[in-house]
């Protein structure tokens, strides 16, 4: 029951967050320093969960076979591979050098 | 709204792009559902958290701090600091979509990383809209169905690594970024803020590092002055940023590794996330 309250107070704020969002008087983004915050900060963002997926395991660094997901997904980008393609290889790259014994 | 589009569905890129992220992430809504319940979660606590809370990285920040032997608070914390982003993303769409009435509050749960990256990735107002409800509305569906999945196959599955499902997450977020990687600048900051979160990771619990990174961002974007036409900004298209000279960044610039996106002209740009 414990668990239940911090999930469902979890799933409180995340709606309470993007509702912010909403909320916030749309001419702050008329603002030119906010704007380019807002476009910055989503680069970094996807920067920073791209590497995370990549090489975090909870706290410390882990070379494994996601390295090889993520070295397959920017060739097949590189190839102008649709966004699908790029996931398929991602996973299959993962996967093989899992099979092939790499972590 | 979806069903007040008729016929030109799926001639529309920004649908074709939400269509796919769709299927690419509610797939992946598999390995949520069987790691969360042998992180010790039950199906409706899995369920939960895919139908309420609903945004993955916060979700797997969850079960991740619950598996780790973490308390109630600490995933709570973890799962609240991950989500801030999705405020950001929540200004950014409204701008672009502007939703009013009950729409507001049903775009606001569907505001996560893809359904932002799927309609700001468009030029055309129109497309904004439809690629935003059709990849908000098709993960939605897409990810609760596949996470009930992978919860009720839970360790029948065995171990959703050995289905590289942690790579298609690493593929697709680099996915989600490569079309924003117009320019040196660009690049700069989306090294710079790896480097960041690399270094955080060994230093702060999980999910802070994102938000290190994200604080680094924002002070580049604070103090440095990118020419207005930037591209940066969200109501602007991201791929204009290659009309200023600045696609001519690193050897590996995405600039010339997207045919459609590399148009010169706006108008013909099409998809983010393809």
């Amino acid at each position: 029951m414990n668990l239940w309250m911090w999930l469902l107070l979890s799933c409180l704020f995340a709606y309470a967050w993007k509702l912010v969002g909403y909320l916030v008087p749309a001419t702050l983004l008329k603002n030119p320093r906010t704007s380019r915050i807002a476009g910055t900060m989503t680069i970094g963002l996807l920067a920073s969960l791209t590497i995370v997926n990549a090489v975090a395991e909870g706290q410390s660094l882990l070379l494994d076979a996601r390295i090889g997901a993520l070295a397959a997904a920017a060739v097949a980008l590189l190839f102008r591979a649709p966004f699908l393609v790029v996931v398929i290889a991602g996973a299959g790259a993962a996967a093989l050098l899992r099979l092939a014994g790499w972590s | 709204m979806p069903i007040t589009w008729p016929a030109r569905l799926l001639g529309s890129p920004a649908v074709r792009v939400g269509l796919s992220i769709s299927v690419a992430t509610g797939l992946y809504g598999v390995s949520f559902g069987a790691l969360s319940v042998t992180s010790g979660l039950d199906f409706w606590q899995t369920m939960a958290l895919s139908l309420l809370l609903f945004s993955g990285g916060s979700q797997f920040a969850f079960i991740g701090v619950v598996a780790g032997g973490g308390s109630g608070l600490a995933a709570m914390g973890a799962a609240t600091l991950l989500g801030m982003r999705n405020g950001i993303y929540g200004m950014q769409l409204n701008v672009l979509l502007r939703p009013t009435g009950w729409r507001k509050y049903a775009a606001a749960q569907l505001t996560i990383d893809e359904s932002t990256a799927t309609s700001t990735g468009q030029t055309d107002p129109a497309e904004q809209h439809r690629g935003f409800w059709t990849a908000g509305i098709g993960i939605f569906v897409l990810w609760n169905v596949f996470t009930a999945v992978g919860a009720l196959a839970g360790g029948a599955l065995g171990d959703p690594k050995q289905w590289g499902l942690d790579g298609a997450a690493v593929a697709a977020f680099l996915a989600l970024l490569w079309p924003r990687l117009k320019g040196r600048e660009p690049v700069a900051i989306a090294i710079v803020c790896a480097l960041a979160t690399v270094l955080a990771v060994p230093f702060v619990p999980a999910g802070v590092p994102i938000l290190a990174a994200a604080a680094v961002a924002a002070l580049i974007g604070w103090f440095s002055h990118g020419p207005k036409d930037e591209g940066l900004e969200p109501d602007i298209d991201p791929y204009t940023v290659g009309h200023h000279g600045h696609s001519h960044g690193p050897g590996h610039g995405p600039g010339h590794g997207h045919k459609q996106t590399h148009n010169q002209e706006p108008g013909t740009a099409t998809g983010d996330a393809r």
